[in-house]
Formats: structure tokens, sequence, C-alpha cells
């Protein structure tokens, strides 16, 4: 991730910019390409900038989660089709990093998708595979077996499912970021991600896109891949990441196709409400023969993760 | 005195990796997930170990016809924590100084944006004292309207 570093006085600057500089080399949070920290540390320190007591410390890039994925599919009126997801079966054939990492992000978009169905026993058999691969990926306690057990006395309990999943993730995301393996949990929400589009093209009903609530979050993935570019890009210095970087570009390039004019946001704050609406609207032309061709190029990528 | 200042860059050298991001997750886990209430935890983790002045920001994709409720938490030992959200053309769309540093906000769009959180730590006003730094997270939950 980029990392902008400003120095809030000469007097703090060579205290601070050490004890930051040994931060990065001594395994704290890495926050972008490793060749590129000492160049952004040095250059971005000047003489403006030591009048400004703000830093920037961090730059976060979040990515729809495998919940929030599932939520959205159910939420467009799309149904539930088992056949769609990555058979449980093929856990054994993951066994370098990058399939592991895309596929455990796959299985998480899988388990949460049937959890929202209430697909009690696919659920467990996807949970299961998720924690084969946490476990193959040295991910400690990402699934463990408390997590286990719980899921098991509430199968027919949806809200405390979706705990047990979004926690899940969140360990698997926290233990990767945490022990400097940014580029694995890069791709796990990539493959997260690739899920979601795939299962949402299978969904959509081709023949009526007019005003259709799924069609318009497969669209919306447009701006989310913004997101997974740049994280992507930051992690570019390892080899599997720079490669799936082709791959998102290859939907990119579709996705470019479709026109898109939002108007500026405006504020509305109902007195009686206490979710603020922003209001805006949109104008989208997209032809069908760009969802084909959309479906076609995510679906090879993702069953080019999956074999 | 003398054996103090050797000890303390060491101390320093040895602490950093062990104060790393690492602690944030309990943090972000037990306290700042408390705050979403209601609202389901996307299960996204997004925390860091910032000290008084310093920034981060965060860009997210957020989708139509959902509630999502910000929750912005620092450790104790913190100031307030400023935060605004900016559309992607950077214009300010809410900023918690108007809500008197409150570390939470709901909202929902009708058409799904790419939004930017920027938030700063503030300073807690003692020019002599050394910064303070501590945990912060930034975590997202949505509901169903």
């Amino acid at each position: 991730m980029i990392m902008v570093l400003k120095f809030p006085s000469p007097v703090l600057l060579a205290s601070s910019g050490m004890i930051l500089l040994i931060s990065f080399l001594s395994g704290c949070r890495g926050d972008g390409p490793r060749q590129d920290r000492e160049s952004r540390f040095t250059i971005d320190i000047s003489d403006d900038d030591l009048d400004d007591f703000s830093h920037v410390r961090q730059i976060f890039y979040s990515l729809p989660s495998p919940l929030e994925m599932a939520v959205l599919l159910k939420n467009s009126g799309a149904g539930y089709n088992e056949e769609l997801l990555n058979p449980v079966e093929n856990v054994s054939r993951y066994v370098t990093g990058r399939s592991m990492a895309l596929n455990l992000g796959i299985y998480t978009t899988d388990l949460s998708y049937a959890s929202l169905f209430d697909q009690t026993q696919t659920c467990m058999e996807y949970m299961d595979a998720a924690k084969r691969l946490a476990d193959n990926l040295g991910i400690i306690d990402a699934i463990d077996d408390y997590s286990m057990e719980r899921l098991e006395a509430n199968l027919g309990n949806r809200e405390v499912i979706m705990d047990i999943v979004s926690e899940t993730f969140m360990n698997s995301s926290s233990f990767l970021q945490e022990n400097n393996r940014e580029p694995v949990a890069a791709m796990l929400l990539t493959g997260g991600w690739v899920e979601g589009l795939y299962l949402a093209l299978n969904l959509v009903d081709e023949n009526e896109l007019e005003d259709n609530v799924l069609l318009d979050r497969i669209i919306d993935m447009r701006l989310s891949l913004e997101i997974v570019m740049l994280l992507l890009e930051d992690n570019s210095y390892n080899n599997d990441v720079a490669g799936l970087i082709t791959e998102m570009e290859k939907i990119g390039e579709i996705f470019r196709q479709i026109d898109m004019q939002s108007t500026p946001i405006e504020v509305v704050q109902d007195p009686d409400d206490p979710v603020t609406l922003l209001r805006s609207s949109r104008e989208i032309m997209v032809d069908s023969s760009i969802i084909r061709q959309l479906k076609t190029t995510v679906a090879a990528i993702r069953n080019s993760f999956v074999s | 005195m003398r054996y103090f200042l050797f000890i303390l860059p060491a101390l320093i050298l040895l602490g950093l990796p062990v104060k790393s991001d690492g602690q944030c997750k309990g943090f972000a886990r037990r306290i700042c997930k408390l705050d979403l209430e209601h609202f389901i935890h996307d299960g996204n983790y997004h925390a860091a170990i910032l000290a008084e002045g310093e920034e981060a920001e965060l860009y997210k994709t957020f989708y139509a016809d959902q509630n999502y409720r910000i929750a912005i938490c620092g450790s104790e030992v913190l100031p307030d924590i400023e935060f605004a959200v900016m559309d992607n053309k950077r214009n300010v769309i809410y900023n918690n100084r108007q809500k008197n540093f409150e570390g939470i906000w709901d909202f929902r769009l009708e058409t799904s944006q790419q939004l930017m959180i920027s938030l700063k730590v503030l300073s807690n006003g003692n020019p002599g004292s050394a910064p303070s730094s501590g945990c912060v997270a930034i975590l997202f939950g949505f509901s169903d309207r």
C-alpha cells in the first residue's frame, strides 16, 4: 500500500524518521511494494511537510467481503444454485500458495452464499474446506474448533452463521496482514471477489436485463474492480499477484465498455431517521453482448483458479 | 542515566516488532465491533497503530439500497478521531466534527459509489508531552433497509 509520511519538525525528524524506518525494516505492517518504500520515504519529506503536523500513515483498500457479496446477491433477488459452487472435493488439488489463497477466498464466498440460503449441510462442508486451506496456508486459528462447534450448534440460525463467517474471514485476513503476508491476503480477497462476480453473472437472467437489480450490482463491481487493481498493484512485487493483474485487466477492459454517468451526491438528513440518505442517480448504457462477454471472461478466469 | 540512554534505543528497537498492528486485532474485535450493534460486520479488517496527528485513508465501494454503518474507534489513550467521508471527487459529504467526533455514522446510498474515508487522530494539545499512539480500527457493518 502507498505510504506517505510527513514529519512535524526538524527536531523530531531524526528520531521519528529513524524509528519509523526501523519499524518498516523490523516487520511492522508493510504498506507498499518493498522496493518503493525507501524512495517514497525520502521524496515525501519536504520543507512544506515539516510545517505540517499531519501524516498520512496508512492507506487501506477495502473490497466487498465474501459475506457482503453474498448479501448483495440475495438482496438482488438471485436464487440458489449449488452447481455453481467450487466443489469441496477440489480442495486437495490446491497445493501452491497462489491456489490455496485464491480458493480460500472462493470457498469463503461459496460458504457465505450457501449460509444466506440456509444450506446447512453445504455450510459445514465449505467451512471444513476453508479450514483445510487456511490451515495449509499456516493461518493459525482462522477457523478453530470452537467456530466449527458453534456452527454445528447453530445450523438453523442464519444470523449466528453470518457472524461466524464474518469472524473467520476477519481472522484469516488479519492474520495475513499482521504477519506481513499482504500478497496472500490480496489473492484471498481477489479470489472471493471473482467468485462473487462469477455467481452473479451465472444467476442473472439474461433475457430480463431491463430494471434488473442483479445486473445493477454486477455493473457496480466495476467500481470495486478499481480497488482490486489498486490492491494488486500494491502487492505486485509478488509474482503471483503480478500475474493476477493481467487476468483482472481482462475484466476491466470489458467493464470499460459500459457507459455509466452518475449525478453528484446530495446529502439528505431526515431528522426522524438516524440513517443519512446519499441521493444520486445514474444512467447506464449496456448492451447484452457486453454482459455475455463478461460472463465468458469471468468464467474462464474463475475456472483457471479452481482447476 | 548513561545506561538509560543506551537501554532506551534498545527497548525501542526490541519493542517495535512486538508493538505491531497485531495487537489491534483483539482491540477491533472486542471493542470496535460492539459499535456495529445490530449491523452485520462484513468481516473486513482495517486497523493500524497511529499516533496523534497521523492520518489514514480508506477506499471502498458502497452499494445501493443497503444501510451501512462506519465504526471508527481508537484506543483509550488516544484523543478524539476526526473522520470525513468523501465522494470520488473528494467532496466532503460527512465530517464527524459536526457530531462531536462521534465514531459511528449510518448512511444509505441511492446508487452505488466509491467513497473515501479520511481519518485523523487529533492532538491532545500538550506541546511538551510525547505524542500518544494506539490502535485505530475502521469497521463496516451493513443491514437490509
